[in-house]
């Protein structure tokens, strides 16, 4: 193995630990209630024009543009969830579908019109630059933004295994009656789960902004991605998301290092279709 | 009552039919076809999405090889293009019937992610095959050669033939609705275990339906071909494309005969209106408005237009009889 596709593989690990981070989210929800949000791409986009807004509009630091997309997201998730996914919930299936699409609609394009469709990053070196490990040349941004995402995805997992608040999400989503009769409020759980996973979507938004240039369309690829992810990891399973994020990450890397650029989705969207035909279910979810 | 109701529908059809000549200007020509036209793809859609109930998003693939293999009969043998739209349907139910075996397992979510998926993962090849003229696209003839070109200057003959071919999709859902089949295909939409438990070949006509719904989604891209004479893949394969099917049908009412012809007569001066009042930023508006609608139609009323004017015509027809009982 040649030390290029060490650093291919490493830099689509890293890549892949920011998808397992907001695909965490979007299962977290599909779990709880069965229900996709076709915006939730949309919501890492609005996480990297916070980053953009934060440090180039604003000019705050580097510390402030975590918090302040999982702050705005989280808010955004839960009114998102009152406003509109509470009341379409137990609706037609065309109403949820709907929902979500009208949202991420809405969402690009009051972006697009903010922002306009160029392409904007953020300060060249405001994480630093290149760090070289025998002679592996790693991206500094890359490597934070990689090493924060793997953090936070396992901490969303400690979170809904080791604690309180935790339980009872599991709880709501495994069955909402019985959580109900034992004094859990499944409403509460759903609106604080559409928070966290906004959140997550958020931060990974905010991580990705020091990667990748920044622009009002690109939520339609990440929430593809996101799909793919969560398909792989299986529907409601934050680990599953993390393992299929980083082999997604990887996939990606290598099909465009071998193939060229453009296959880069193309191989990912061709596994996921292959993958909704055999095992619907996911790798670790159980049919 | 029915005598009154088959008025309303005559006048309004001749309206349809007088409308290129009591509007005869460039802009209004051109939007009366744009509107026949989404509404010819928005009640493709509706046999697949709005009676059997499965939400494709993935519409623009068939729009997209209905737009593209005119152009490209052109393209290769200078052959008029229009000769091209059968060649286009063909392939599209080759492709719905590819498709569709396996996606047909899906269920509700997971089919419109699929569908997605596929339709993206076609414009993405489409975008980067030099021979269908990569992401540049395909141009048609640049001056009509014979009549058969179909190339006019005035979009009045488009109207028509737009409206001919509307009338055609409209006439085969209204069949549909009334056969055997359309009774399937509500049964497969209202719950696909119990249509099955009943005996209802839930596969086999879950595949009419998508290939009825290809067939006609083929010819309403091949007519924007014939109509703009220049195709790329954003504009024909891109989920825009897919998306506005489906907002055009749920705004009218996904499911009824004429929801996506309201839906089309609404949205479609709607975006045309904002793209010329706010210039090329216009797109921006339009969808953040499409976005916002589309919300509102979830969230307060999933029936659509239709389904509102139908509470506001029973609720027209109570009140005599309770005025009555008042008295």
């Amino acid at each position: 193995m040649t030390l290029t596709l060490v650093q291919v593989i490493v830099s689509g690990l890293l890549v892949g630990a920011v998808y397992a981070l907001f695909s965490s989210g979007l299962t977290l929800i599909w779990g709880m209630m069965n229900v996709i949000n076709f915006g939730h791409g949309d919501f890492v986009m609005v996480g990297m024009y916070t980053a953009f807004v934060v440090m180039v509009w604003l000019h705050g630091g580097v510390g402030w543009v975590g918090p302040a997309a999982a702050v705005l997201l989280f808010g955004l998730g839960v009114t998102v969830y009152y406003g509109l996914i509470r009341p379409v919930m137990r609706g037609p299936m065309l109403a949820q579908i709907l929902s979500t699409f009208g949202l991420a609609l809405f969402i690009r394009y009051t972006a697009f019109w903010i922002f306009s469709a160029k392409f904007v990053t953020l300060p060249e070196g405001a994480l630093g630059g290149t760090l070289d490990v025998g002679g592996i040349y790693l991206d500094v941004p890359q490597l934070i933004a990689g090493l924060v995402a793997i953090v936070l995805t396992l901490g969303m997992y400690l979170l809904l295994t080791h604690t309180r608040v935790g339980s009872q999400l599991l709880a709501v989503s495994e069955d909402r009656n019985a959580a109900m009769l034992m004094g859990i409020r499944p409403d509460r759980m759903q609106a604080l789960a559409w928070g966290l996973a906004s959140a997550a979507a958020g931060i990974a938004g905010a991580l990705m902004a020091a990667i990748y240039p920044i622009s009002p369309t690109i939520g339609e690829t990440l929430a593809l991605t996101a799909f793919v992810v969560v398909t792989f990891g299986g529907f409601g399973s934050v680990p599953g998301a993390l393992v299929a994020g980083l082999m997604i990450g990887v996939v990606q890397a290598l099909s465009a290092y071998w193939f060229g650029p453009i296959y880069r989705d193309v191989a990912v969207y061709t596994i996921f279709v292959l993958m909704l035909w055999v095992r619907p279910q996911g790798l670790l979810g159980t049919a | 009552m029915g005598g009154r109701l088959a008025l309303l529908a005559l006048a309004a059809a001749a309206m349809i039919v007088a409308y290129p000549l009591v509007f005869s200007g460039a802009f209004m020509g051109r939007l009366g076809a744009l509107v026949l036209l989404s509404a010819i793809g928005a009640s493709a859609w509706n046999i697949l999405g709005g009676y059997a109930g499965q939400i494709s998003v993935g519409h623009a693939m068939f729009y997209g090889i209905g737009a593209y293999v005119p152009l490209m009969v052109y393209k290769l043998w200078e052959l008029p293009p229009v000769a091209g739209v059968p060649v286009a349907v063909v392939f599209s139910l080759v492709v719905a019937i590819l498709i569709g075996f396996p996606t047909f397992r899906l269920v509700g979510h997971y089919f419109s992610m699929a569908t997605i998926a596929v339709a993206e993962l076609i414009r993405i090849v489409i975008s980067n095959w030099d021979f269908v003229g990569g992401a540049i696209g395909l141009m048609g003839p640049a001056t009509s050669r014979t009549v058969l070109d179909l190339s006019f200057k005035s979009s009045v003959p488009y109207y028509y033939l737009f409206l001919a071919v509307l009338a055609v999709v409209l006439g085969v859902t209204w069949h549909l609705e009334r056969s055997r089949m359309g009774y399937y295909l509500r049964a497969i939409k209202a719950g696909e275990r119990a249509a099955r438990s009943l005996g209802v070949p839930v596969r086999r006509y879950k595949l009419f339906a998508l290939l009825l719904s290809a067939g006609f989604t083929s010819v309403a891209g091949s007519l924007y071909a014939l109509m703009i004479g220049f195709v790329d893949p954003d504009s024909v394969f891109g989920l825009l494309i897919s998306v506005e099917m489906i907002i055009v049908a749920a705004l009218g009412g996904a499911g009824t005969l004429f929801g996506p012809l309201i839906g089309a007569a609404i949205l479609v001066p709607l975006r045309e209106f904002t793209n010329s009042a706010f210039g090329g930023g216009g797109s921006g508006i339009t969808y953040i408005l499409f976005g916002g609608i589309i919300m509102l139609i979830a969230r307060f009323e999933p029936g659509g237009l239709m389904e509102i004017g139908r509470r506001a015509a029973a609720l027209f027809k109570r009140r005599p009889r309770e005025a009555a009982r008042v008295a």
